[in-house]
Formats: structure tokens, C-alpha cells, sequence
């Protein structure tokens, strides 16, 4: 049985793909054998920051209303074995979702996969609460910026109520706080929350935290998930969020500022 | 001396006033969580009914929905103006 892990938000913009890829992929370099499904439909993006969309030729929407068979329209990644990319359909409308043709998908996945990752489309209609329906756990995906917390803490209202587990009154989802684009000299200066402040306000475990850097835009340039990168703080602090979703205990890091050594500012230091 | 002032000044954090203004925010999200789908409108209809008596702002109108093990008691809270009789 695979353990169903939808990333989410609420707010766009603020790294969902790039975090569902990242961790995607350090969950297959890992040794489990996982499956990232896009459930953006309409507005495809993850086979982009994959690097697969020329791989593309059916989809979600396409083995829903059965013109394709699962194993016709799941792409295997080139980097990394097990893992496999399950894209969004980029021309039909999101009702062409149902609820029992995702069941249907993820209980077929689940019979061969470790891990299904649901990358879910922002907002809170339709098709973000389909892609947390059958979650097990939940990565809710924040900036430290006012809008994205707020909208966290909508989509953390969502999660205890609008998915199986909350109409079953099953074991809740086990909600994991992932923040991204922080920046430890703008929280040093007082003009960026810091990671304490919120925590406290949505009141969830810290699964990791990503800095701002030059590697996220490098990546999806290239379409090589960050992870890949694995000398930049970036991919690093991936790396450490995959290992505490499998249950390592690892500290935190890049969450306090660095001064650069005159040395580091005189001879490059640029890449990080 | 206005120089000097404008040099010594201290800006003001921001960080903190986000703080503040989400811990606001956030509460009344959760208060909201839970209740059935038709409570807005429920209170929204109910405005407009006591507005037909009565003169009050968008504010003046609270609704809570308790539930106690086996029956739900819903309270209605109207604060009317000053001066209306009563």
C-alpha cells in the first residue's frame, strides 16, 4: 500500500511544483519506488520542472475517461529509477476530474508504488480538494509572507474536513509545514516572518525549510528537479525534508543568515 | 537638526505587524471552521430581516452554533444602536 502525499497551498506561486518535483525525486533517489500525479488540469507545469514534457502523450484525464491505460500514460523518469511522472491534461476542463476516477487511478498505483505524490493546483475549489481527498499525509507549502500563511491555514480547514479521512472519521491527515523562499537576512532585519512566528500561528510540525535561491529558477530552467543539485543549499535542504518524511531526524538548516567571508565575496562564491 | 533626526530614526519592522495582523486573521478563520455551509447566508438573511425594524451595521449581528451531545442550540447575538427602544 503506497502512503498518498498531496502538496498544497491554497496560494499560487508559492513553490508547490517545485517542492512536489524536489521531493518527488529525493523519495525515488532514496529507494522508494514513487509516482508524482500533476492535478493541475488545464494548466500543466510539472512535467516542465521535470524535464518530461516532450515525453508527454497521455494523461490523467485521458485514463480517467478510459481512451488510455495507466501504464500507457505514465512517464518514467530518465534520471532516477522509480520514479515516475503521471501529467495533467493542458486542453480539457478541470470537471473532467472525478472523484471515483482518481480513486480508481490511486488505487491502482497503490498496488505498485511507495509513495503517490499529488501535486495540487492552487485555490481551494475542485480540483485542490480532489487532489487532498485521498491524502494520507498533507505537505502544506508556505512563504513567509502574510497572504500565503493565511491561505495555509484555509487549506489546513480543508484538510480536516473536506477529505476521506475527515469524512470517515479516520486517523486525521498528518499535516507537515514546508517553507519555502525564506530569506534569513530579511527576518534578521525584521522585515520577513520568521520560522518561529509561523509555526506558531498554523500550529504544524516544520517538515523543512527551503531558503531563496538562485538554484529553484536554475532547475526549472533546465527541467532537472532542484534536488538534483545537490551542492546547492536548495537541494540540500530538500535532501534534508525527504529524509524527515521518511522519519530521519535531521537538523535544521539554512535558517540563520551567513555572512560572507571577504574571500567568499572576492572569488565568486556566486554559485550556492 | 532635521537631518540628524531623519539619520537617528529608527524604520520600523514590519515582520512583527504581519505577526500581529495573522494571529487576528487566523482566529477568525478557525472560529468559522466547522460550521455547516449555510451559516453566512443564515446570517446573512437574518441582517436583512432585523433591518427591517431596526437600523444596525454589518457587525452587529453574531451567530454561534453549540453543540452540546445530543442537541445543537444556536445563539443569536443583536446589538442594536443607542437609543432604539427596548
Amino acid at each position: 500500500m503506497a502512503k498518498i502525499i498531496v502538496v498544497t497551498s491554497g496560494k499560487g506561486g508559492v513553490g508547490k511544483t517545485t517542492s512536489a518535483a524536489a521531493i518527488a525525486t529525493g523519495l525515488a533517489l532514496r529507494g522508494n519506488k514513487t509516482v508524482v500525479i500533476d492535478f493541475d488540469v488545464g494548466l500543466r507545469n510539472l512535467d516542465l520542472i521535470m524535464g518530461c514534457e516532450r515525453r508527454v502523450v497521455y494523461d490523467l484525464v485521458n485514463v480517467i475517461q478510459g481512451e488510455a491505460g495507466l501504464s500507457q500514460a505514465l512517464i518514467r523518469d530518465k534520471r532516477v529509477d522509480n520514479l515516475h511522472i503521471l501529467p495533467a491534461s493542458q486542453t480539457r476542463d478541470k470537471e473532467a476530474l472525478t472523484q471515483e476516477g482518481v480513486e480508481k487511478v490511486l488505487d491502482t498505483l497503490s498496488k505498485d508504488f511507495d509513495y503517490i505524490l499529488c501535486d495540487s493546483p492552487a485555490g481551494i475549489e475542485g480540483g485542490a480538494q480532489l487532489a487532498m481527498y485521498f491524502a494520507d499525509e498533507a505537505i502544506v507549502v508556505t512563504n513567509p509572507e502574510i497572504s500565503s500563511v493565511r491561505d495555509s491555514d484555509r487549506i489546513l480547514g480543508l484538510l480536516a474536513s473536506k477529505t476521506r479521512r475527515a469524512e470517515r472519521g479516520e486517523d486525521p491527515i498528518n499535516e507537515h509545514l514546508l517553507i519555502t523562499r525564506y530569506n534569513p537576512l530579511r527576518v534578521d532585519t525584521g522585515d520577513m516572518l520568521n520560522l518561529e512566528d509561523i509555526r506558531e500561528i498554523l500550529a504544524i510540525n516544520l517538515i523543512g525549510l527551503i531558503p531563496e535561491s538562485e538554484a529553484v529558477l536554475r532547475a526549472s530552467n533546465q527541467g532537472v528537479p532542484v534536488t538534483h543539485d545537490a551542492v546547492s543549499d536548495a537541494g540540500q535542504a530538500y535532501a534534508d525534508t525527504v529524509s524527515r518524511l521518511i522519519g530521519e531526524e535531521v537538523p535544521l538548516r539554512f535558517h540563520e543568515y551567513q555572512k560572507k567571508s571577504l574571500l567568499s565575496r572576492m572569488f565568486g562564491g556566486g554559485r550556492r | 537638526m532635521k537631518l540628524l533626526e531623519f539619520l537617528k530614526r529608527e524604520r520600523k519592522k514590519s515582520a512583527p505587524v504581519a505577526k500581529e495582523r495573522l494571529q487576528i486573521i487566523v482566529a477568525h478563520q478557525r472560529s468559522q471552521r466547522g460550521r455547516p455551509d449555510y451559516m453566512p447566508m443564515l446570517e446573512r438573511e437574518l441582517l436583512e430581516v432585523i433591518r427591517r425594524y431596526v437600523q444596525v451595521d454589518d457587525d452587529a449581528i453574531n451567530i454561534n452554533l453549540d453543540s452540546e451531545d445530543n442537541c445543537s442550540v444556536l445563539e443569536l447575538n443583536v446589538t442594536l444602536p443607542k437609543g432604539s427602544p427596548g
